[in-house]
């Protein structure tokens, strides 16, 4: 019954989102409000019926109803409920519902609010907001439905991969998603403003918090997936160039390059076409993002094996750009500069050029991932570019983007004048050069010169952001006569978006000084060890103490049948630095053709690190115990268990698992020290504290006044 | 220098070093990359030295390991029954097992293939879904 509601839902959304694409441009030609406001309606309706669809659907994984099908697939009785409510798009029809649910409420909020105004521009936005919805809903009616069933029902599913059951799944995909789906809104605006020719910054201001939050929220999902492939992959990396990250990363260097050049186009009205040029490439990145997630186009660790997804995404795609390109080539006249470059020693210049610089590093991460396919159509051919090259070209531009989000802050408008310069950039050059001189003279990093060279450009920035704190505390205090912290709140508080960008450069200067740190003073050993040996990496003796075991009761609450761990012993000059316990959870087989015992643990294996985070340096370590010697147990076990009392198989297990623990059980062990990794993860955060700074609304006079004057000169020009 | 004169060569600057490096760009991708190979290929022609991008399923019951060191065969995704032997030192990743898709940089040393460290990598199980048969329409 829930079903047939769910796919009856899913076609209602499809019919809603026609009928509202007609109403809007209906309303829009003719000019009839009506039609328009039936229009929006129809957007609020779309996220309300998608809302049940996804509701019946989680409902279904909670109840553990696997006559539908994705269920059976993706969850089981023995899936932690948890991870129940979080494997509902941990499948390819999941995840399209999730992206659909996710678009329909972001976009009702965006309907919602500029409801009163862009009149012109909102009826082409909520069309194309509608468009984005009906491909979705279609994808879910036609090709991959969730509510496919299967009767009668399986009595168990085939759970939710181990590999999944980290907490992040519960918050990693829907801020990722939320990130792809914001990406719509600006874009759709844009495609508005672009019809409508109403190329002022009207558009711009009613949609720049959404372009902050897509860009805000794709950057906090890809460092939660980093996050999680540190804790769980079992290889300890964060980043690998693999193609799902880079077509998250790809929209979110763009949409960094937008939420900096818009600001000239407010203040100078320079840059437009750049800027609908950016906005328009984002949304379409975006898309493209999803499209190699979900359509297996390239060999990833990430993609689907096979899938009939690609060629509608191809053709959305192919839409995207050519309706992009048509439209800024024939609006090209209306997108003229208002004003020039003054000098290249002003705000504007830094800012292109690190939009110059955020669309190579774009450019560069595109022609990578998309290398197989370029060089198959080019030499006939295929052939893959690994991290070694990403890294060649990535590691110098970023280094090139800390250093300029050191000089933006500071350097003046139009042009700077050598007082100026000498006024601003004292304290952040003598913070670098002051950074190079301990480095080379005090510490043993001078054969790692892009590492010293982002510590550096990171001092840069903590110098000109710090100094333009301090002088904002200081212009404030005497003023008002506040104590330093609460001249500090007042401060930002009066200029969330200007201090919050600031933050945002402090945070991107920790978190880039945490990667080149922990990529260039790693240290990584492969050791295979038996319970009292003991190896050195990077300085710090790792004992393997002895070996553990759990039956049933996963310490790690992943529901793992067997759990095998170690105890490790980790010491720097005699003292002792941490007691670790990585361990390996082996979860059932789909089947029983391993036998009552071995069916119990012949499914998945995952590994569970053991992790000591700390400031300075992080002690990583993994293990994968050698079952080998156990499989002569087990054969003889699983002849033992009598097929009418299949609950012996469990207290068997545990003999053997007792048994591994008393052989003394050699393991083979992934170690690693690397210096700074929380850094990252700090930088992240203080990134995210900062964007919220700048995305949190104002209401103030100041800033409606400034847009008031601002439209007054559109206005005096049109 | 007139405004406009300055400008055009600012223009001209940006262009040219945008050229050159898209040239560098481009020539680097065609020299550094490797070719990606089934095993069906790699058997009809890999040249030793050279390395390739090797995706395949692993074999059942092909996996043994000593030590640091797991040997295992690699054969077509297309079930042609075609593998090439592995040799991979260090630690593989957890979703690593018979009958996964891989894929790992190898280069041929003798009759086999020797694994380059840290290259092993697994498709995410997640994204099996699709692969499966049932009665979900496509």
């Amino acid at each position: 019954m829930g079903a047939l509601v769910g796919r009856a839902a899913l076609v209602l959304a499809l019919c809603v989102c026609v009928y509202g694409i007609g109403a809007s441009l209906y309303g829009a030609r003719t000019g009839r409000r009506e039609w328009v406001d039936s229009g929006r309606r129809s957007v609020y309706a779309l996220a309300f019926i998608v809302t049940v669809a996804f509701g019946i659907l989680e409902l279904a994984f909670l109840r553990s109803d696997f006559s539908y099908d994705t269920v059976a697939n993706t969850s089981s009785l023995t899936t932690p409920t948890f991870y129940k409510a979080a494997a509902v798009w941990s499948s390819q029809e999941g995840s399209l519902l999730l992206w659909l649910l996710l678009l329909s409420l972001w976009s009702s909020l965006a309907i919602f609010l500029t409801r009163k105004t862009l009149r012109e521009v909102v009826p082409y936005a909520t069309a194309v907001l509608l468009g984005f919805g009906a491909f979705f809903a279609s994808m879910t009616v036609f090709l991959a439905t969730p509510f496919a069933t299967t009767h009668p029902a399986p009595t168990d599913g085939a759970g939710l991969d181990p590999l999944l059951r980290h907490p992040s799944m519960m918050i990693h995909p829907p801020m990722l998603y939320s990130g792809y789906t914001l990406f719509t809104i600006p874009f759709a605006f844009a495609v508005g403003a672009l019809i409508t020719r109403r190329i002022d910054a009207e558009w711009i201001r009613a949609t720049r918090r959404f372009a902050l939050a897509s860009w805000l929220f794709l950057g906090i999902g890809i460092l939660l997936g980093a996050r999680w492939s540190y804790a769980e992959l079992g290889w300890g990396g964060y980043w690998g160039w693999d193609p799902v990250e880079n077509a998250a990363l790809m929209p979110w260097l763009i949409a960094t390059a937008f939420i900096h050049s818009i600001m000239i186009q407010e203040k100078r009205g320079m840059l437009k076409i750049w800027n609908a040029s950016l906005v328009l490439a984002s949304g379409t990145l975006a898309i493209l993002g999803t499209f190699l997630v979900r359509s297996g186009i390239l060999q990833s660790i990430h993609a689907f094996g096979a899938s009939t997804l690609g060629t509608p995404f191809v053709v959305l795609i192919v839409v995207l750009v050519v309706g992009s390109l048509y439209l800024v080539i024939s609006r090209r006249e209306i997108l003229r500069s208002e004003n020039r470059l003054d000098s290249l020693l002003s705000r504007e210049a830094v800012f292109m050029l690190n939009n110059l610089v955020l669309v190579g590093l774009c450019f560069v991460i595109f022609w990578g991932t998309f290398f197989p396919l370029i060089s198959q159509a080019l030499t006939g051919s295929k052939a893959a570019v690994g991290p070694p090259w990403f890294s060649q070209y990535t590691v110098p531009l970023a280094l090139i983007l800390v250093l300029l989000s050191g000089v933006g802050p500071v350097i003046a408008w139009r042009r700077a004048t050598p007082a100026n310069a000498k006024r601003n950039f004292r304290v952040p050059v003598l913070a670098a050069l002051g950074t190079l001189v301990v480095l080379l003279g005090f510490t043993h990093t001078s054969s790692k010169p892009f590492a010293i060279g982002m510590f550096c450009a990171a001092a840069f920035v903590f110098g000109s952001v710090g100094q333009e704190f301090w002088r904002g505390i200081g212009a404030r205090r005497a003023m008002s006569d506040e104590s330093p912290p609460a001249a500090l709140i007042s401060l930002v508080r009066r200029n969330r978006r200007r201090y919050g960008g600031y933050t945002v450069h402090i945070g991107m200067a920790v978190l880039f000084v945490g990667v080149a740190a922990s990529t260039a003073f790693q240290h990584v050993s492969d050791v295979s060890l038996r319970p009292g040996q003991s190896t050195l990496v990077g300085g710090y003796r790792y004992t393997y103490e002895k070996a553990t075991s759990s039956v049933i009761s996963d310490p790690n609450s992943t529901g793992a049948i067997l759990t095998l761990g170690a105890v490790m012993d980790v010491t720097k000059h005699g003292h002792r630095v941490a007691i670790l316990t990585p361990s390996a959870g082996y979860y059932p087989a789909p089947d029983t053709s391993q036998g009552p015992i071995g069916s119990l643990i012949g499914g998945e294996t995952t590994a569970h690190i053991g992790l000591q985070a700390g400031l300075r340096r992080d002690i990583w370590t993994a293990v994968q115990p050698d079952i080998d010697p156990l499989q002569p147990l087990i054969t003889q076990g699983n002849k033992l268990v009598p097929p009418a009392h299949p609950e012996y198989a469990f207290i068997l297990l545990a003999a053997i698992a007792k048994h591994y623990v008393n052989s003394s059980p050699t393991a083979s062990f992934h170690l690693m020290n690397s210096p700074l990794v929380t850094w990252i993860w700090f930088g992240g955060f203080i990134v995210f504290t900062g964007g919220l700074t700048a995305m949190w609304p104002t209401g103030g006079q100041r800033v409606r006044a400034r847009y008031l004057a601002r439209v007054g000169r559109d206005l005096q020009r049109a | 220098m007139s405004p406009p004169r300055k400008r055009k060569i600012r223009l001209v600057t940006a262009l040219s070093s945008a050229v050159i490096l898209a040239t560098a760009l481009i020539y680097t991708s065609f020299t550094a990359a490797s070719p990606t190979r089934t095993p069906s290929q790699l058997l009809a022609g890999a040249r030793a030295g050279q390395s390739y991008e090797l995706t395949g399923t692993v074999v059942n019951n092909s996996i043994t390991r000593s030590g640091d060191t797991t040997d295992f065969r690699v054969a077509d995704r297309a079930g042609t029954g075609v593998s090439v032997p592995v040799t991979y030192s260090g630690s593989v990743p957890s979703p690593f097992r018979e009958g996964r898709e891989i894929i790992i940089d190898v280069e041929k040393q003798g009759t086999g293939f020797v694994g380059q460290s840290g290259t092993l990598v697994t498709k995410c199980p997640s994204k099996y879904a699709a692969a499966k048969t049932g009665s979900t329409p496509y």
